[in-house]
């Protein structure tokens, strides 16, 4: 690992002074954290001789059988016995990547896609292809070519990850026809789909959407988490898997960790057997609704012409286009200057493109301080627009090292 | 010795070197809990002035690079509070923190120091850029290293090989300041010598030579442990060594510095030193210079960090 300036940034970034819409991390305060205190303390007082023994390396049995009731709100119909809890849905990425990827496979991803998967993919040397996507997800068309052309090329495609639900980092969501399409071409490629799923109940208009493991068991491992829905520090997460995949990652998984915290687990199967947990994802739901709007309304007032922007429907990223010759990576100094942050596009792809893109975050601050944010923001990129027009070009982009913040940056 | 009673580490601050400050402080408070001093470390936030008026500290080690922990905004504010701190006094901080006024104050009094313009972001805006950068480089020739006239850890520097790279340069140093050094590009070895004046007079501490296995001793060469091989001390003839030590020395008097400063020279082809910069906080993280020629010395950090307390505490 190099040391890195951008992350550097960041260390700047984590002070209040400073509105940051880099960071991923849910607004746990809006949890009633008094009635989760009760609980675990409940949880120590009757079943503690069972929540701090060892557990299985599968997960908790009771635990797996409410995952599949929270799955089902997605239109999965699956048993207990597929379920593998994990330590957040980053670890059975991490498992899935180590039983299938060998150094120089071919993993397939969106373009931009989630920086913890690349950082994953990149630790067992997995070559990452992306895949285009516009306002309404991946491309089907594009999809379909790339299988076509590594194919061709004698290259060995290992599987397509894919966030088809409010994407991280770019905030659009897999319309339904294309859900169809991006199935149908796998299964005819015989690759592997990964989804990852940790923001699709946090959607601001209606009922949650279907899940692309609901219309195809066999070609689908599906990931998700309570990370969003109820808190990271648990570090509950899952994988679904079909069956003989499941096999592999319960022995991959004890081979990593034995198993799983069952204090955790049963944490957070306390938590969804005795509390409203519904009514609590409504509660994160409208919070992030708001905070979303306050961004939306925001970057439409003070942005300058030029820049774009995805509309999220749900979860937590917004995804900007500056005006051509800009480099995002370029400003991030500035704008910690100026105090506000947000995360320069190159981190979220593999290739060292997305110079021109950048990710803003409405999760953690206040709608007043989003709104402040995109304020600074906009000078900054206004600042930098003269400049570049001055000299008539942009930097040179000669930085290495980890362009994105650590988990803990809010 | 005498007891220090409750010191003070500042370190972190908003600056873009906020994280090697943190890793600057935390080395200089265990190298000083070794010695048995009573070490607290605090960043500088609005808690700051009343912790200082509660706490009244006998003495403050000031470990924050860039920005307001060397330009004399932070001493000021310690000698408002009456408190002693390690260091240069404001006036000569921000006088040394200002790479284009500090070269030509060390050049008034003889030393070698790269030819060079600043300027600020204005006068490119003004006047036009592509003119002024043609001048730029039909006066100064090339290579020419840019870099922000204030600021550290190579942030926004970089070296320009032909005309074309220029612009690009520019809008990079621009990133980090708005004031942009330009100055001749001296090839040769780099070289960094730490003064510390421990009661009587500036002496340097043996010259350390850096040699960046990517050529470029940028951000990521100088934190990653392993990305730089460093010489301490360095490989020079015993003349060019002399030479080196005697222009810190002379860039510390020159400046008005006191206590410890580090000054970041090259040496070129012929033995001779060129004074870049100088740093009134130096870097004390485990990959910094000057903790790698105080044991180059033979001299332990801690004791030399206690002894620098002593003489900032007797100061008073």
């Amino acid at each position: 690992m190099v040391a890195s300036e951008i992350r550097a940034l960041f260390a700047v970034a984590s002070r209040p002074e400073v509105v940051s819409l880099a960071g991923g991390m849910p607004y746990v305060t809006a949890l009633p954290l008094d009635v989760v205190g009760e609980l675990v303390a409940d949880l120590i007082n009757r079943r503690g001789s069972e929540a701090l023994q060892y557990g299985s390396g599968q997960g908790d049995p009771a635990l797996r059988e409410q995952i599949c009731e929270v799955m089902r709100m997605e239109g999965i119909d699956a048993g207990a016995d597929d379920v593998v809890v994990t330590v957040g849905s980053q670890q059975a990425l991490d498992l899935i990547t180590r039983i299938f990827v060998d150094p120089g496979d071919i993993v397939l991803a969106e373009g931009p896609s989630y920086v913890g998967a690349l950082g994953t993919f990149a630790a067992y040397q997995a070559k990452v292809v992306h895949i285009a996507m516009d306002d309404q997800g991946l491309i089907p068309e594009s999809l379909a070519q790339t299988i076509y052309a590594l194919h061709a090329s004698g290259q060995r495609i290992k599987f397509l990850y894919t966030i088809p639900t409010f994407q991280n980092p770019a905030g659009v969501t897999l319309n339904l026809v294309r859900r169809r399409q991006v199935l149908e071409i796998c299964q005819k490629a015989g690759i592997l789909v990964v989804e990852d799923n940790p923001y699709g109940m946090l959607g601001f208009d209606g009922e949650p959407l279907r899940a692309l493991r609901a219309d195809d068991p066999d070609g689908v491992v599906y990931l998700g988490s309570f990370s969003k829905t109820l808190a990271p520090g648990f570090r509950v997460g899952w994988a679904l898997a079909p069956h003989a995949i499941r096999q592999k990652l319960v022995l991959a998984m004890e081979s990593a960790v034995l198993s799983h915290s069952t204090f955790t687990q049963l944490a957070v199967g306390q938590y969804l057997a005795t509390q409203p947990w519904r009514e609590q994802i409504k509660t994160f739901r409208e919070l992030y609704r708001e905070r979303r709007d306050a961004l939306l309304g925001a970057l439409e007032m003070q942005m300058p012409d030029g820049c774009t922007w995805t509309k999220p429907a749900g979860g937590f990223f917004v995804w900007m286009t500056l005006p051509e010759g800009l480099n995002s990576k370029a400003m991030l100094p500035q704008a910690v200057d100026k105090r506000v942050a947000f995360v320069p596009g190159t981190g979220f792809y593999a290739d060292g493109s997305g110079a021109r893109h950048m990710r803003l975050s409405y999760c953690y601050p206040q709608p007043d301080r989003i709104r402040e944010g995109v304020r600074r923001l906009a000078g900054v990129i206004e600042e930098e627009l003269r400049t570049v027009e001055m000299f008539g070009t942009r930097s040179r982009d000669g930085h290495s090292g980890v362009d994105t913040p650590g988990p803990d940056l809010a | 010795m005498s007891d220090l009673g409750h010191v003070l580490v500042l370190a972190g601050g908003l600056s873009y070197e906020r994280e090697v400050s943190i890793r600057s402080g935390r080395r200089v408070a265990e190298v000083l809990r070794s010695q048995g001093v009573d070490v607290e470390t605090r960043d500088t936030d609005s808690t700051l002035v009343p912790t200082v008026l509660s706490e009244r500290p006998t003495v403050v080690f000031v470990t924050l690079h860039g920005g307001a922990g060397e330009d004399g905004a932070i001493r000021s504010v310690l000698e408002l509070l009456g408190v002693p701190y390690v260091g240069a006094a404001p006036d000569a901080c921000r006088v040394a923190f200002d790479k284009p006024t500090a070269k030509a104050v060390v050049r008034s009094w003889g030393l070698n120091t790269p030819d060079s313009v600043a300027l600020p972001k204005e006068t490119f805006h003004d006047l036009g850029a592509s003119a002024v950068l043609a001048r730029i480089v039909e006066s100064l020739g090339l290579p020419l290293f840019v870099k922000p006239s204030r600021g550290g850890s190579a942030l926004g520097a970089s070296i320009v090989r032909s005309a074309e790279e220029l612009p690009a340069a520019m809008v990079g140093c621009f990133a980090y300041g708005d004031t942009a050094l330009i100055e001749t590009y001296i090839e040769g070895v780099e070289v960094a010598v730490s003064v510390v004046d421990l009661g009587d007079g500036p002496v340097a501490l043996p010259p350390v030579e850096i040699v960046p296995d990517g050529g470029a001793y940028d951000y990521a060469a100088r934190y990653t442990a392993g990305r730089t091989e460093f010489f301490a001390p360095a490989r020079l003839a015993d003349e060019a060594m002399a030479a080196c030590e005697a222009m810190a020395v002379a860039a510390h008097s020159a400046l008005g510095l006191r206590d410890v400063s580090r000054t970041d020279l090259i040496v070129d082809g012929a033995g001779k030193p060129w004074f870049l910069e100088v740093n009134v906080a130096p870097g004390m993280t485990e990959t910094s210079l000057l903790p790698m020629a105080a044991e180059a010395a033979g001299r332990d950090l801690g004791a030399l960090c206690r002894g620098l307390l002593e003489i900032a505490a007797r100061r008073g």
